[in-house]
């Protein structure tokens, strides 16, 4: 990948990022958090994660984010009257997890091997390599957290489940 | 370096070209055709000057709707309603048809052709992934037409950009399962190679296509594509009898228009995907490489050329026939209700492709690929 598709990328994802927590109106934080998904997508594969580019691209701006919106629309969200919402605890530990995620982050890419011309290993990113690591080195782990994934569906289907046999929930008083 | 972005560069226009343009004819077709299905005449004005009539050629309106359509839409105002957010009710429409329209890059129009001392992949990008390309493009589709109905602040539009990301969301399971099949059938994302993989015969006569080995795929791709480009039955986010047009019942002009012809390049998509995945896109039976093998013994050698560009025009057809099933479908059947429409998806479908899913799987742990 040239550098300045790299740079160019990187302020991209980073721009929308800011534009998530800086807008008011929480759709378009949505449609930024989109576009930060597909610049990531798109680093990922200019980077050789091609087939994990593509299912961040499926999965995450192509899925996830439409059930974001459903969410907002559900909930009926309306944009934030000014930017000074939230508690002053809220902050304050948003920050120290902030701080936090910064210096993991740092303390990792101090321990990252130096130089300029870094080889990925042959296949890299391949959708066999991925198939591999999943269905062959993490098999248990992976079965595990479908396991979970599914008694979390199975779960919040039975919460949200109305018993047989009673009423339609009552209608929100005002509308027909 | 130079040749090779030219003729990069001539592949991409071409494949846009064709697409829209078939965009085009398909709106004549469908005028035409609904015409042809309900027995009535359909549009017939807007000849040039009366010539055709002149000369005895029937009038069939392809003027009409090919050129003065267009014409009109993008001469008409472009309105935005009070209180719409006017960024992204101006965007909406387009991100609803660029997804679409990129997907094209990655579909085979031919085989390769050989010419100068090159040989040329008969193809806008050769991608290995190219199968998780197209489903990556159709979930980011969804955002066209879920912003378009929310940000016109008009509720008949809210309802339909809601009815529209639902529907749109399951049935992208089912196209998903169906291409699982696919892919563990021909063992490759890579959807040049699943073309290839469908060359030849059984038996001495009959095409290896995709269709024989994954019948049911096809049905589920075909019905959960028509979904995805929701038309009739399925065009319950713009049904005009409850919701006025769904999402773009606030939409005029130029930004009216690119929401149908992104419902016209669905079309075109669907028919693409079934003509690749399951009739052998380019191949034309008994052709090869060096020319016609017929069954029986008969060989008739062809140059290269004459070999690409017989794929070229097999796959237009099988194109153009796929879609004209669609327009057929779309005037046959009536709309789905709701609930049907979600008891179909995910009840009908969903199951239905795992099943297929299963079965694929044994078969080909067992037996092996086709090949």
């Amino acid at each position: 990948m040239p550098l300045w598709l790299f740079g160019f990328l990187a302020a991209l994802s980073i721009v929308s990022a800011l534009g998530v927590i800086l807008q008011a109106n929480p759709v378009h934080s949505l449609l930024a958090l989109v576009m930060t998904l597909l610049a990531v997508a798109v680093l990922f594969i200019g980077l050789g994660a091609v087939t994990l580019g593509f299912i961040q691209a499926i999965v995450y701006a192509g899925a996830i984010m439409i059930l974001f919106l459903f969410v907002i629309w559900l909930l009926n969200l309306q944009a934030e009257a000014g930017m000074a919402g939230g508690r002053l605890a809220g902050k304050f530990f948003g920050a120290i997890a902030a701080a936090a995620l910064m210096g993991e982050l740092f303390a990792i890419l101090s321990r990252a091997p130096s130089g300029a011309n870094l080889e990925a290993p042959a296949g890299y990113g391949s959708i066999h390599n991925l198939a591999m690591l999943l269905f062959a080195d993490y098999l248990v782990a992976f079965e595990v957290t479908s396991f979970l994934l599914l008694a979390a569906v199975v779960g919040s289907v039975a919460l949200a489940r109305r018993p047989a046999g009673s009423a339609a929930p009552p209608r929100a008083a005002g509308s027909r | 370096m130079l040749t090779e972005l030219l003729i990069a560069a001539i592949k991409v226009i071409a494949v846009l070209v064709v697409v829209l343009s078939l965009g085009l004819v398909l709106m004549w077709f469908e005028r035409k055709g609904s015409a042809l299905i309900q027995d009535r005449v359909g549009a017939n004005r807007a000849a040039v000057t009366g010539l055709g009539a002149r000369i005895g050629i029937p009038n069939l309106g392809f003027i009409n709707t090919a050129l003065a359509d267009p014409i009109k839409m993008f001469t008409k105002e472009d309105m935005v309603p009070e209180g719409a957010d006017h960024f992204l009710h101006t965007l909406a429409p387009f991100l609803s048809l660029l997804p679409v329209l990129i997907t094209f890059a990655v579909i085979p129009f031919g085989d390769t052709l050989r010419a100068g001392g090159m040989t040329i992949n008969l193809q806008a990008a050769d991608l290995n992934v190219g199968l998780l390309y197209v489903l990556a493009t159709i979930g980011i589709g969804v955002y066209g037409t879920a912003l378009g109905g929310w940000a016109s602040n008009n509720r008949w539009a809210l309802l339909g950009a809601i009815r529209a990301s639902a529907q749109m969301i399951s049935y992208e399971l089912a196209l998903g399962l169906a291409v699982i099949a696919v892919v563990m059938t021909y063992g490759t994302l890579d959807l040049q190679a699943i073309v290839r993989g469908q060359g030849g015969v059984w038996f001495g006569w009959l095409p290896r296509w995709g269709v024989m080995l994954q019948p049911v795929a096809f049905i589920l791709l075909m019905t959960a594509g028509m979904a995805e480009s929701k038309r009739v039955p399925f065009d319950l986010p713009e049904s005009e009898s409850e919701l006025v047009a769904g999402y773009f019942t606030e939409y005029s002009g130029g930004k009216h228009a690119a929401f149908m012809l992104t419902d016209f390049v669905e079309v075109i998509l669907v028919a693409a995907l079934a003509t690749t995945l399951f009739f052998g896109g380019w191949q034309v039976p008994y052709l090869y490489r060096d020319g016609f093998h017929l069954p029986g013994g008969a060989f008739l050698a062809l140059p290269n050329a004459a070999v690409a560009i017989f794929g070229v025009v097999a796959f237009m057809i099988k194109l153009v026939a796929f879609c004209w099933l669609q327009i057929l479908i779309r005037w046959t059947l009536p709309r789905f209700r709701y609930d049907q429409l979600m008891r179909l998806g995910w009840k009908g479908l969903v199951p239905l492709g795992l099943l297929n899913v299963l079965a694929t799987a044994f078969v080909v742990v067992a037996f092996g690929g086709p090949h």
